[in-house]
């Protein structure tokens, strides 16, 4: 599940030779760690607008080093482009290239965060161009960017403020180490609803989390990142993964629930659970999920139907089940893991791709059903992510599918984690019925 | 009333002065799958398997650095080395290593023995929570050296001098040198655990086919509490196997029929028990956890059942007076009796399968009117059982029987059962376990829903 290739021209003679040939060499990426200082330098925060000042003064209050204008030749931590107000296209042009200006000095692990507004709401076809303007804009950026440097945009639907949790949220988390795998993205505000955390550290302080297929791989390390984050973890998986799963409960020390989720009363089964143990829960992360790869002309009804049964039907029934209870919540969480061959599509996987694709449109349509509980649903689809299942696939498919993004390597199953521990946060209340990409920029997709 | 010592004495004598004690429950259980003894877990200690079964429990329970009141279990194949097997085991899992631990050792009765002295110690007020187990591997069992060359080698630690040395190994013999691997024989008879079952069999006249068809319900029930997800949070899947290894599904009465006899065939009567109808040699680990309320609640642990009560019997098969595993026989009349219970009170019996032809001797000897009058001191034969509620999830038979995990399998098994009979009956229901046990004895208990 190491990637040698980037272990070797990161360090010594490799690092060396892969420079003189000109070979592509895969940052190691900042990624957080508890304790972490939030950005590796000072912010600049560029735009004119009421929002950009808004910002800048919300950022000095978390104790960064804040600029307005980029000193030359000192190292950044990030840029933040606050373009709420692009009402043309000709309006980028200003503080584009004033950031354009400062990238050479970005340090490395450094972020680039656009702040703007989303083009369907657009009053105008120009603030529409310009709008859509941005997202062209910030994913060739990201493209651009060297040394696991990351550019990301948070798009505040009409009425959010800059300065509502959410908004907060996800510009903290883009500039943070937790958003290592994450680029090119973007990722809509909604509502002002939500509330911050009193300690960053431990943003799920308190919380009852149930995580399906976290016996290993993803699962395990998305429990391990819920505990760290202060949540207390059911871990669900196969009877026959017990085993496995029993050592993460311990390691997270949590409780293990040894459940088929393909079961009719699973939902219930994970509720009574929780019940019985801490009277209620807060977080349930779909991660649970089987590929039966198979091109369709050869594919059969063993290979389509439990795809389809555990990676979407099994969702399906389980949220309905919690959705009834008046013990989800309150603020109840659900993140559902994708797959960006959900997106993008993927030969040998229609059946999967159907599935994850259900998953996004199942997460979509249940957006405004658990808004009325006060609560919030979204999806994380991963892209290339070194586990397991992936350490299967053949040499060089493998070795072609890890370099195809923007990071050019895969990323780690807590890089998956951490996007998913941040959606299920009370900060992401105002983030609902949204597709979160942890892909490093993957080439294929959108 | 008989004078044979083993009648059933009057109810009221031992309730009259009993202290009033608070209750026992049975929270859950764990084990790893049973595996036939030289097969998946041939590599396996009974330290590895013990802890194995603590960590699931554990995990399942979210005891990780608990401070429990007292953690026994034990083995029966134990190597000399384990000679604190189970405080090992807890130190290697997950509890808190302030948790303290005793090994226990009664045979196959060993694993309800922990259950029955632990429970005892809650109901007492001693401890407010506790984890029984029991563990036995027939696969890496203690190989033991010879007499002589042991007394040789004791003897060789004394001497002084260079030609007392000589002298002492001159003493050794080349029949000294063979190693003496563990067997299941009575040292007092001689005979193996499954001769003495053929001898009962034989004076109770248990048919071959009635003894295949206990092992063929055996197989089908377990089969059919596996299917319906009956163990899904009572076993832990270990070394990558996920359930009993001796299970058969698809075993039929043919094929059991097929099968050659083991046992009893030098007795002249026709042998009818065989590999089918007796229980493999097992590796495996089991545990149970037991609390008062108090603790259980505080936590918000679920509560199965209540270990009410139970009681140890001993016979005279030296002499043959008894069959060597027929203390059961003696030992659920006078539990029963002491809290004015019948067969008939039972909801479900876990009657320990060491043989098919056990339980059935069993039957038989409650079920014979001699047997009641003479040796229970009845007026007739103590009672007839409804075979429809008996091991109904399966026993020793189909899930296999390493000695001292057997009792912590039937506890926890029976104590989910009773809970699920008892929430959907909406009146407690009430389950007998009856382990026996090598040395002629045996230990039997009741438990109550909640």
């Amino acid at each position: 599940m190491t990637d040698k290739y980037a272990q070797l021209v990161n360090q010594g003679i490799g690092r060396n030779v892969a420079r003189k040939l000109g070979l592509p060499r895969p940052a190691v990426l900042r990624r957080y760690r508890p304790g972490q200082a939030l950005v590796t330098g000072p912010v600049v925060v560029q735009g004119d607008s009421a929002a950009a000042d808004k910002l800048a003064a919300e950022l000095l209050t978390w104790d960064l080093d804040v600029r307005r204008h980029a000193v030359p030749r000192e190292k950044l931590g990030a840029i933040i482009l606050v373009l709420d107000e692009v009402a043309h296209p000709e309006d980028l042009e200003r503080p584009v290239l004033a950031a354009a200006g400062s990238l050479r000095d970005l340090d490395a692990g450094a972020r680039v965060i656009t702040v703007s507004r989303p083009a369907a709401e657009a009053g105008t076809p120009a603030a529409a161009a310009a709008r859509q303007g941005v997202d062209g804009f910030l994913r060739s950026l990201a493209k651009e960017l060297r040394a696991g440097a990351t550019g990301n945009g948070v798009l505040l639907a009409e009425g959010v403020e800059v300065s509502s949790p959410s908004a907060l949220a996800a510009v903290r988390f883009f500039l943070s180490g937790r958003s290592a795998f994450v680029d090119g993205q973007f990722l809509t505000v909604s509502g002002n609803g939500g509330s911050l955390p009193d300690d960053t550290g431990r943003p799920l302080a308190g919380k009852i989390a149930a995580v399906t297929g976290a016996a290993r791989g993803i699962g395990a390390d998305i429990a391990r990142t819920l505990h760290r984050d202060g949540a207390t973890v059911i871990l669900v998986d196969l009877p026959a993964a017990g085993d496995h799963l029993a050592a993460v409960a311990n390691e997270v020390k949590g409780t293990a629930l040894q459940l088929d989720i393909s079961r009719e009363d699973a939902g219930r089964k994970i509720m009574e659970h929780a019940v019985q143990r801490h009277g209620r829960l807060d977080v349930m992360v779909h991660n649970a999920g089987i590929t039966r790869d198979k091109l369709l002309v050869n594919m059969d009804q063993a290979r389509w139907h439990p795809v389809i049964n555990i990676n979407i039907a099994a969702q399906l029934r389980i949220n309905e089940a919690l959705l009834a209870s008046e013990h989800f919540g309150p603020a109840p969480r659900i993140v559902s893991v994708a797959s960006t061959s959900g997106i993008a599509g993927n030969r040998g996987q229609t059946n999967y791709a159907a599935s994850k694709g259900g998953v996004m449109g199942m997460v979509r349509a249940t957006a405004p059903l658990i808004a009325r509980a006060g609560g919030s649903i979204n999806a994380v689809a991963p892209g290339f992510i070194e586990t397991e299942m992936t350490a299967r696939i053949p040499f060089a498919l493998r070795e072609i599918a890890r370099r195809a993004n923007s990071l050019q390597q895969g990323g780690r199953p807590g890089d998956v984690a951490e996007a998913i521990a941040f959606l299920a946060s009370d900060a992401a209340g105002g983030i609902n019925g949204e597709v979160l990409r942890v892909c490093g920029q993957n080439m294929v997709g959108a | 009333m008989s004078t044979d010592g083993q009648s059933i004495p009057a109810a009221e004598a031992a309730a009259a002065s009993a202290p009033a004690l608070r209750r026992a429950v049975v929270v859950g259980g764990n084990r790893i799958p049973f595996a036939r003894a030289g097969g998946s877990y041939a590599k396996s200690s009974n330290q590895d398997m013990l802890t194995a079964a603590l960590d699931g429990l554990i995990a399942r329970f979210g005891l990780q650095d608990e401070r429990l009141g007292e953690v026994a279990a034990g083995a029966v194949l134990k190597h000399s080395r384990d000679f604190n097997l189970t405080r090992e085991a807890v130190l290697g899992s997950a509890l808190s290593p302030e948790t303290p631990a005793y090994d226990l050792q009664q045979a196959c009765a060993t694993g309800l023995e922990t259950v029955v002295g632990l429970a005892n110690k809650i109901r007492l007020g001693q401890i407010e929570s506790a984890i029984a187990g029991g563990v036995d591997s027939a696969s890496d069992a203690p190989i033991v050296v010879s007499e002589g060359l042991r007394e040789v080698i004791l003897d060789l630690n004394r001497a002084k001098t260079l030609p007392q040395r000589l002298q002492i190994l001159a003493r050794l013999r080349p029949k000294d040198l063979a190693p003496l691997a563990p067997g299941t024989s009575e040292p007092r008879t001689g005979l193996s655990m499954g001769e003495h079952q053929a001898l009962t069999t034989a004076q109770w006249k248990i048919s071959r086919e009635a003894q295949d068809e206990v092992a063929l319900n055996s197989h089908r029930n377990l089969a059919a509490a596996y299917e319906s997800g009956f163990f899904d949070d009572l076993v832990t899947p270990y070394r990558g196997v996920t359930r009993d290894g001796n299970l058969r599904a698809d075993t039929s009465m043919e094929k059991l029929a097929a099968l050659k006899p083991v046992f009893g065939k030098s007795l002249g009567a026709e042998a009818t028990m065989t590999a089918g109808n007796s229980t493999p040699l097992t590796d495996g680990a089991s545990t149970v956890l037991l609390a008062s309320d108090e603790w259980a609640d505080a936590r918000d642990l679920p509560k199965l059942a209540a270990v009410v009560d139970a009681e140890a019997a001993a016979v005279d098969f030296v002499h043959g007076k008894d069959g060597l595993l027929m203390a059961p026989v003696f030992a659920v009349p006078r539990l029963l009796a002491r809290h004015n219970l019948t067969l008939a009170d039972i909801d479900f019996f876990e009657i320990h399968e060491a043989f098919a032809a056990t339980v059935l001797s069993t039957l038989a000897a409650w079920e014979d009117e001699e047997f009641g009058r003479t040796r229970l001191g009845l007026d007739g034969a103590y009672g007839k059982i409804d075979r429809a509620r008996l091991n109904v999830n399966g026993s020793s038979l189909a899930a296999g029987h390493p000695f001292a995990a057997t009792g912590g399998r039937i506890v926890a098994s029976l104590a989910k059962q009773l809970h699920e009979k008892g929430s959907s009956d909406g009146r407690p229901a009430r389950g007998l376990v009856s382990v026996c046990a090598a040395g002629g004895q045996g230990v039997v208990a009741i438990l109550e829903s909640l």
